[in-house]
């Protein structure tokens, strides 16, 4: 028997105001934003009327920007300065990238993620990305007439650490906060589950233009429990737009490409392919620059033939998935399909053989991520009530660290659901050593040199010992946003030395700081209001948050408690008010803030505490009704 | 949070190595549901800190409670026995025979066996490990023969890596 709810005394039950928060689906071909509406998750339009937006971008000399549609017209003429599928460099260094030979653009090797030279500059992917961000944040504004608080950010759910810290990076340098980073498919699912209120186990297969995921959950009372995710972060319909094109290369015989033939051949096999969804035969045409031409058709039948092998390279990781998750295929309920990729009909028919059933597509599977994540902004940003629904996601890849030999030494497993902490001790090798390289790496490979390298940093300061008597503690964190964080402390001589570590692949504070002077440059926006008007917002909402719960629970504070933190909020609001010093006054309500924040810990703990004991005082009170 | 209390007490259970999944499962949702960071999204700071430290613990509690050999450990463990000890390696020697009857089953299989020949053996594997299940929770909860315990448990996450390995012959087998 579910249990009726009582409000507190004192708590307000009157609605607070609605808060704009919207949900991003960032995706390697067209990206999306929608919001909920009075209770109603709905995709947002441009002024013409497109809800999808080209994912590409094009640089012009002098540095103006061109994003979706129109960026996406030139790619032909301006390959180099065009960038398409950007989604794909994300947290990637050159030597990830396999068909780097057959891409148009400038790469610069950087340390980390690669660069692209383009006629406004070198450009990291972060920044690209930023610009399409961009772009839906002030569509978003205009549509929704406000600032946002918030927006959830959807990132395929294979994405590893480094892939996943870039695309915070980028959404902070749009001017975004992000309220969460979501997986695809757990956006799809909460689109799917609430509309069918479905209680089992669900697959979501999601097949977008540069990645591929599967993702298997449990649906119980309300709660989205991921049993196991698995994918491939380089398969998606790009693969079978490339093998088109080589198909046509074959037919045509053409000289060598140049970059513009190059871009329009892709162009080209992308609309035979997606002609092939309603048709069994597309006649393909074209004629290059150079005065060479190809006409020949193309069945459904030989598409199927060329792109069987990647059909079947999704199916390996959808097993696995299931192994990982401890079920049998005909334990599966349905089968959610995600992604403009699932239209193929090669696709949607492997997916009935391997499941055995009809997989759902009654959603558009190019906008049920950005429902979803909507409505899951929607929660986060707190304008529901009551009938909320919890994710409990995982990790898609095991965690670990490099120990002698080059070996890996798994810290998280994958498949672990997140927020967690996991601590494991080493020693030293030598005697006297009295410094410790750890080697962060996140994949299921047992050499070192095979999984992808996360971080390196060194602990110092051990004290000398013989070896093998140090122990060192090493704490890995995974936030809820999946993102890693890890410190090392010596332990068995009482010194300390610890050091938090963010991967090497995400950028520094300094480089996001320094992209935001640039990106405002060229907006001729005023930064430090911006950041001025920031803090105070901020500060705002946390003087408002704590008055409320000093209303709510002051009872479980003492009289000095109480004290300290008006003196907290006093001083902050005396910040607030004080005299406005450019350049640097932001800064000092920053400093306030994290002070009232450091002087509620304890309250929000006890809080917390209270929290718990009701919450399973009422679970008690359920399993005897 | 209080780190005196036990995972059992955290989640309302017995202190048994049986378990009653479904009420673990409630209690865990119920829990997740109060502390979970998702619920403090639009909070300060400091509340969404206290929110991760509660989650990672609950989840935490969760996974030990829930897998039977970290139950087993865990269970151990409150009793001041550390099961997994490097240093304690007893073992029936019936079952070091049974466990090289299973690899060279395992490894027949790999050499050119049949996905019906390794369903056969995961299924046997799995018997196996339900039987130690229940004779774990027979000697913790019933005889309190915790050195015999200990030895189970040790079978036990001995069973865990060979069904695993079954598992990667299942991907070279597909493959």
């Amino acid at each position: 028997m579910a249990l009726l709810q009582i409000s507190e005394p004192g708590m307000s039950t009157a609605p607070h105001q609605h808060r704009l928060a919207v949900g991003i689906d960032l995706g390697t071909t067209n990206s999306l934003v929608a919001t909920v509406r009075s209770g109603l998750s709905m995709v947002l339009d441009d002024e013409a009327g497109h809800s999808l937006l080209p994912s590409v971008v094009r640089y012009h000399a002098g540095g103006d920007v061109e994003v979706g549609y129109a960026a996406q017209s030139a790619q032909n003429l301006d390959p180099h300065n065009t960038i398409v599928s950007v989604k794909r460099f994300m947290g990637r260094g050159i030597a990830d990238i396999e068909d780097i030979a057959s891409l148009p653009y400038r790469f610069v090797d950087a340390p980390g993620m690669v660069q692209l030279k383009t006629a406004a500059g070198v450009k990291s992917p972060v920044e690209v990305s930023a610009e399409i961000l961009k772009v839906l944040r002030q569509r978003a504004e205009a549509a929704m007439g406000g600032e946002l608080v918030g927006a959830v950010i959807t990132v395929p759910a294979y994405f590893d650490d480094a892939q996943r810290q870039a695309t915070k990076d980028a959404a902070q340098l749009a001017g975004l906060n992000v309220l969460r980073l979501l997986n695809e498919p757990t956006a799809a699912a909460i689109a799917y589950g609430l509309d069918n209120a479905s209680e089992g186990v669900y697959a979501v297969y999601d097949l977008g233009g540069g990645t591929f995921d599967i993702s298997i959950l449990k649906l119980a009372k309300g709660v989205f429990e991921v049993l196991a995710t698995n994918g491939d972060s380089a398969l998606g319909g790009d693969d079978f737009d490339q093998r088109v094109f080589c198909w046509m290369l074959e037919q045509g015989r053409f000289a060598p490409l140049s970059a513009g033939d190059a871009r329009l051949l892709l162009t080209k096999a992308r609309d035979a392919k997606e002609a092939l969804t309603e048709h069994t035969e597309v006649r393909v045409t074209a004629v290059l620059s150079t005065g060479e031409m190809m006409d020949a058709t193309l069945t459904q039948s030989a598409f199927n033939t060329m792109t069987a092998s990647l059909v079947s390279k999704t199916l390996a990781p959808t097993r696995k998935a299931l192994r990982d998750a401890g079920l049998a295929v005909d334990e599966v309920k349905g089968v959610v399909m995600v992604g403009g990729s699932t239209r193929m009909p090669c696709i949607r028919q492997a997916v009935a053989d391997f499941f055995r059933q009809t997989p759902l597509t009654n959603l558009d599977p190019d906008k049920v991520v950005a429902l979803g994540a909507a409505m899951q902004a929607d929660v986060l940003a707190g304008n529901r009530a009551g009938d909320d629904w919890l994710l409990l996601d995982v990790i898609p890849l095991s965690l670990g660290l490099e120990t002698m030999g080059g070996l890996t030494e798994k810290v998280i497993p994958r498949n672990t659901t997140i927020p967690t902490a996991r601590a494991q001790d080493f020693t030293t090798f030598k005697d006297g050593q009295t410094a410790m390289s750890v080697h962060v790496l996140q994949g299921e490979r047992e050499l070192a040199s095979d999984c992808r390298s996360l971080a390196r940093f060194e602990l110092r300061g051990i004290p000398p010992m013989v070896a093998g008597a140090a122990r060192i503690r090493v704490t890995f964190q995974v936030d809820a946003d999946g993102l890693l964080s890890v410190s090392a402390r010596e332990q068995s001589s009482g010194v300390e030395a610890s050091v938090q570590v963010k991967p090497s692949y995400g950028l520094g504070d300094e480089d996001i700081t320094r992209m935001l002077k640039d990106a405002f440059t060229h907006a001729k926006d005023d930064m430090y209001a911006r950041a001025l008007n920031e803090q105070i917002v901020d500060a705002q909402g946390l003087i408002a948050a704590t008055r409320a719960a000093m209303a709510e629970d002051g009872a479980l504070l003492d009289a000095a408690e109480t004290a300290a933190i008006e003196v907290g909020i006093a001083a902050l609001e005396k910040l607030m008010a004080g005299p406005d010093v450019e350049p640097n006054h932001h800064l000092a309500i920053k400093r306030g803030i994290e002070a009232l924040n450091a002087a509620t810990t304890e309250f929000a703990q006890r809080r917390m505490d209270q929290n718990v004991r009701r919450a399973m005082a009422g679970q008690k009170l359920e399993t005897f009704g | 949070m209080d780190f005196t209390q036990t995972h059992f007490e955290l989640f309302g259970l017995p202190a048994t190595y049986a378990l009653d999944r479904a009420k673990l499962d409630a209690a865990y949702r119920e829990l997740q549901n109060t502390v979970h960071p998702d619920r403090f999204a639009a909070q300060p700071e400091a509340e969404q800190r206290v929110a991760m430290q509660w989650a990672t613990q609950v989840n935490e509690a969760y996974q030990t409670l829930k897998h039977p050999v970290n139950r087993g450990v865990y269970l151990l463990k409150l009793q001041g026995i550390d099961a997994l000890d490097a240093s304690n390696t007893k073992m029936a020697p019936a079952f070091l025979m049974q466990q090289m009857e299973w690899r060279e089953a395992i490894d027949e299989v790999r050499a050119g066996g049949s996905v019906g020949a390794l369903d056969a053996l995961s299924d046997d594997l799995r018997a196996a490990h339900r039987r130690i299940e229940a004779q774990l929770a027979a000697l913790i909860d019933t005889a309190h023969d915790f050195p015999a315990a200990s030895e189970a448990v040790r079978q036990l996450r001995f069973m865990d890596k060979l069904i695993a390995e079954v598992g990667d012959v299942y991907e070279e087998l597909e493959s």
